[in-house]
């Protein structure tokens, strides 16, 4: 029973952590430009084929084709950013919104065009032996995932705060118009932060198919959404949050299939997202904000 | 700022509904590149046939089957698999019925293996006035068109969907053996090779596993209640088998049966090893096509599944040959049904002495076919009496047990 359950919390943690890494795309996105950029789930998906492209027919070593991965997809999240979002950084959200959903369509049905529907086996580029600690299993691309995902964290975190394009990207992400008038390039540092969001997506991306080894079209779009749940649940906006949420929600999800139901898994993480809304409108780390009317 | 979140949490839940549907519209756009690159070989055998069959009457065979999307190789299978049938009736002379004969055409509909899509390509080939109607190829699709045949009164002969409900119309028939069938082979299989625990992993939002299922766990429990000691389930889409494989694998289970699809069960099957199980595997006949979808064989070394059909046989040597020589690729159990399949509608044509449906249902029922499947005869409810084989993957290949 305890190994089980310990089993379970691993599997929880490794798929939280997964979620984390796309979350937090999607927070660094909200902050710096206040939009929610439904296209970061399908540049999961982008990374994952490039990742194919790069290995199985280009024959790339498996380092640079990781880093080919990683630049596409801060390319193509810089290159939306400018042709899709730009334009309409003055438009009602709304307008924003559903250009980023038309974004995500497009990604997908551009994908679905070169490599069909049919999925694509693809064989895992991290080969590591599964670790036994007691009767506990603990599978390679567990540890791999739960190592990366760490240290993207500290790293990202470290950027943030002591480096001073991290201190630009929280100028902007506090007040834009001030942030311009300290002489802060507030659309270098847009496009930096689509850059890294989807950097991190990559990452995600390249961590999603060595685990599951199938490439399809719409692989993107679950996990991004998971990922957006679990970036308003840890408080969108905030960056520990996304951390914090992502591993809550994988923890969930991974608990309530194996103790409650694998049928109601997906309506109790939905439930306890719910929940947490209403107890504390900002997310569990966000920051509560007066709007003056 | 609240707003923005709500109209975006609003938003998610669109998408997400939607996922499916975007996926569907941009898979059609798709579908005709696939179909028109396996369509040349069909057009090249049509001309070839055109020439030996001058001066011969039409019969259409309809057909429906998912040349896209993640069952592809089923549906795939089954039209080549008809195609041979095909051109070998016709270079054969055709079918003599009465003193009219006929020339064998297909007209074969990609339906992705969904039930709205198997809907309008039915529909489709009623208007292109189909005289017999071989499908569907999945289990889902072929219960959506049932009432509509039997509406249309089209004799139609399913290649491989295995539900019981399949055949409740008195106009449908079926070629390959039903799901609570194998539920209790392979129960039986459980308790003959003495293996004291068992578990199962199966797909509950769909009719061909949840049959399985059921029938597996009633015939075991009937037998020794004792022996399926984990139960776990998982949903159409799943990528995810971590937690169930969890389960399972602190259940002890020395064996695990899959009643799925290749697709999903090639992320089992990893997962399983990743996990760092060492259990056995044995699935369903869903499992055909498994070593083209795994990344790596000895995943599935030593796994059993149910097939009618294997490609090794002596018996399917020619239609293996010509399979090859046409396609590239080695035929599954889903060709060698598509072939019977055809073989059956000749039969019928021939006992019936007439291509009207109902003198074909009634014939039905009077022909005794051999086929790669075996011998098949059919009863009046519509199922086939044959019997199934185990297949082992042995070194990479499937063989016979």
């Amino acid at each position: 029973m305890l190994t089980s359950i310990m089993e379970q919390l691993i599997n929880g943690l490794r798929t939280g952590s997964i979620y984390a890494l796309i979350a937090l795309g999607y927070t660094m996105v909200y902050g710096i430009a206040k939009m929610i950029n439904f296209a970061h789930g399908d540049i999961i998906m982008v990374g994952a084929y490039t990742l194919y492209i790069g290995i199985a027919l280009l024959h790339l070593p498996v380092i640079p084709a990781m880093l080919l991965t990683a630049a596409v997809c801060s390319v193509l999240g810089m290159l939306i950013e400018k042709i899709a979002y730009k334009p309409l950084r003055k438009a009602p959200p709304l307008a924003v919104l559903i250009t980023a959903i038309g974004m995500s369509y497009f990604l997908q049905s551009v994908a679905l065009l070169i490599f069909s529907s049919t999925p694509i086996p693809f064989k895992s580029v991290i080969n590591l032996e599964a670790v036994q600690l007691g009767t506990v299993n603990i599978s390679g691309i567990t540890i791999v995932t739960l190592a990366v995902t760490t240290l993207i964290m500290i790293c990202l975190t470290l950027f943030i705060n002591k480096t001073k394009a991290g201190s630009a990207m929280r100028a902007v992400s506090e007040d834009r118009g001030a942030a311009e008038l300290m002489g802060i390039n507030v659309n270098r540092t847009i496009s930096m932060t689509f850059a890294i969001g989807s950097a991190l997506a990559a990452v995600a991306g390249i961590l999603y198919i060595c685990q599951y080894q199938s490439l399809r079209p719409t692989l993107g779009a679950l996990p991004g959404i998971k990922a957006f749940v679990a970036a308003v649940l840890g408080g969108i906006g905030s960056v520990p949050g996304a951390m914090l949420g992502g591993i809550v929600l994988g923890l969930i999800e991974s608990l309530s299939k194996a103790y409650i139901s694998t049928e109601l898994a997906d309506a109790i993480v939905f439930g306890v997202l719910v929940v947490v809304l209403l107890v504390r409108p900002s997310g569990l780390l966000g920051k509560k904000k007066l709007v003056k009317v | 700022m609240k707003k923005v979140v709500s109209v975006g949490l609003a938003a998610a839940m669109v998408v997400s509904m939607a996922a499916c549907g975007g996926g569907e519209t941009a898979e059609t756009t798709a579908a005709p590149e696939t179909s028109a690159a396996s369509g040349d070989t069909a057009d090249t055998q049509a001309e070839a046939a055109d020439d030996a069959a001058e001066g011969m009457e039409e019969f259409v065979i309809g057909s429906t089957g998912p040349l896209t999307g993640s069952a592809a190789s089923y549906g795939t299978s089954v039209k080549q698999g008809e195609e041979i049938a095909i051109q070998e009736i016709n270079e054969a002379g055709g079918v003599k019925v009465g003193d009219t004969t006929y020339k064998l055409v297909l007209n074969f509909q990609d339906d992705e293996a969904k039930e709205d899509k198997a809907v309008t390509a039915f529909n489709t080939l009623v208007d292109a006035g189909m005289g017999a109607y071989v499908g569907a190829v999945t289990t889902g699709s072929c219960l959506a068109q049932t009432d509509l045949s039997y509406e249309a009164n089209i004799l139609q002969i399913t290649p491989s969907a295995s539900a019981e409900a399949v055949t409740v119309n008195p106009n449908v028939f079926r070629l390959c053996f039903t799901d609570p069938l194998q539920g209790q082979m392979i129960a039986q299989y459980v308790i003959d090779n003495g293996y004291e625990s068992v578990a199962v992993l199966w797909n509950n939002a769909d009719e061909y596993s949840a049959g399985i299922h059921d029938a597996f766990v009633e015939s075991l429990e009937s037998q020794d209640a004792g022996l399926l000691v984990a139960d776990e389930s998982f949903a159409t889409g799943d990528v995810d088998f971590n937690t169930q494989l969890t389960q399972i694998k602190n259940s002890g289970a020395k064996l695990l049966f899959v009643p799925a699809y290749y697709g999903d069960v090639a992320y089992i099957v990893q997962q399983a090893k990743d996990a760092g199980m060492d259990c056995d595997f044995v699935g369903s006949d869903g499992w055909d096509g498994i070593l083209g979808q795994v990344t790596d064989a000895t995943l599935v070394e030593g796994a059993v599944f149910l097939s009618p059909f294997l490609a090794t046989e002596d018996s399917a040597a020619d239609f293996v040959s010509k399979y090859e020589a046409a396609y590239g690729a080695t035929p599954d159990q889903f060709a060698a049904d598509g072939y019977d399949c055809v073989y059956v509608v000749k039969a019928a044509m021939e006992q019936a002495g007439s291509v009207e449906t109902d003198a074909l249902i009634q014939a039905m029922t009077e022909i005794t076919v051999d086929g790669l499947t075996g011998q098949v005869t059919f009863d009046a409810s519509g199922e086939p009496t044959k019997s199934a084989k185990f297949v082992q993957i042995v070194n990479g290949e499937y063989t016979a047990m």
